[in-house]
């Protein structure tokens, strides 16, 4: 096969980033209790369970990949109360891409997004995914129309993007780049998404 | 302007439906139009119907009712999604305006259109068709109850008995 028809050939190959996720997310995160979280499937769902437990103010999926954006559009347009926070990660977050262009038209100013990106698929053997071949997903969120968007590549970017995931006057999207070398935590957390709605909903829903 | 459409919203506002998604289609205009000049309604586009799925999942976290509004072909969109609704037990109203069915005249829309019921079925989803415009109010009022009321998945097929086949 020739060489242009190659992943990767074409596109000039993106530098992976540096940071460890399991110091970068809770930074840029703050208080897991200032938000409703949805995570992903694989590693910000760890992410996620690792900085919430055992507070039940997060649901994290296992699967329906993609799904994590959409998901949380809809929970921030029912809790204009509360805001809204999705981590996801490049792989989930490029499966449904255009969810980005479906926020960015709500524009809801409650609802925050924070793709972590490792430039790999790290729940199936570490492949590169397209953020390691080019693909920017930041530059892709700027273009869907989110006006509130970082790219993070080291820690002196953190405490600006955190503020504005929490400041920001509409949708707001952060790409963290981490680097690919350091695992997400280990944490056993339930599969059964029937006992995570229950349970998110008993502890976060106003009473009456 | 079909009154059973307008039945379809009323019954819908009726159970405290506030966000309604959507791909653009034809046999949703009605619901459509009258999501975006509500203002109690989130009217929300989407780029693929699956993300529809997703957010009304969202919605039920928040404590919110919705409605997803797609054609048959959406459906295809939507399966791998609607394990949320199976796994997680999710209460999720899917409204389907069928291509592919009585008297279809473009072939592309076959394969999905005839797929529906069983793909819906498959993923935990009860389905009751409407062919007739008096039934839009009861069977929807039907499915209201069994979604909010009971938690169920159900799938309202607006067939092509009731709002037309394309003959192209």
């Amino acid at each position: 096969m020739s060489e242009a028809f190659r992943a990767g050939t074409a596109a000039e190959m993106s530098p992976v980033g540096t940071l460890d996720r399991r110091e970068a997310v809770p930074a840029l995160v703050g208080n897991p209790q200032d938000w409703l979280i949805v995570a992903g499937l694989a590693g910000t769902a760890k992410d996620t369970a690792a900085m919430c437990e055992p507070e039940a103010n997060y649901f994290a999926c296992a699967g329906v990949m993609g799904g994590a954006v959409a998901m949380g559009l809809g929970l921030a347009l029912a809790r204009p109360d509360r805001r809204v926070l999705v981590l996801t990660g490049d792989g989930e977050l490029l499966m449904n891409v255009g969810s980005l262009a479906t926020v960015a038209i709500l524009n809801p100013p409650n609802l925050s997004i924070v793709c972590v990106d490792n430039g790999h698929y790290g729940e199936t053997g570490y492949q590169k995914s397209h953020t390691s071949l080019g693909v920017d997903l930041a530059a892709m969120a700027s273009g869907a129309g989110i006006a509130a968007v970082r790219s993070v590549s080291g820690a002196d970017g953190i405490e600006e993007a955190g503020r504005l995931l929490r400041e920001a006057n509409g949708a707001s999207f952060v790409l963290l780049k981490i680097t690919p070398d350091a695992p997400p935590p280990v944490i056993r957390r339930s599969l059964d998404a029937a006992l995570s709605k229950d349970r998110f909903r008993a502890a976060t829903l106003p009473a009456g | 302007m079909a009154d059973w459409q307008e039945d379809l919203y009323r019954v819908l506002k009726e159970f405290d439906v506030s966000q309604v998604s959507y791909v653009p289609d034809a046999g949703h205009r009605v619901l459509i139009d009258k999501s975006l000049a509500d203002p109690e309604m989130h009217s929300v586009p989407l780029t693929t119907e699956e993300e529809g799925i997703a957010m009304l999942a969202g919605a039920h976290l928040g404590g919110a009712r919705g409605v997803a509004a797609m054609q048959s072909s959406g459906i295809g969109n939507c399966v791998n999604m609607f394990s949320l609704v199976k796994n997680g037990l999710f209460p999720m109203l899917v409204l389907v305006s069928m291509r592919g069915d009585f008297g279809e005249g473009n072939p592309w829309q076959m394969p999905m259109g005839q797929a529906v019921e069983p793909v819906m079925e498959a993923m935990g989803f009860v389905t009751m068709r409407i062919d007739r415009p008096e039934d839009v109010e009861g069977a929807m009022r039907a499915a209201c109850t069994m979604v909010f009321g009971s938690g169920q998945a159900v799938g309202v097929l607006l067939t092509q008995k009731l709002i037309g086949a394309k003959a192209f």
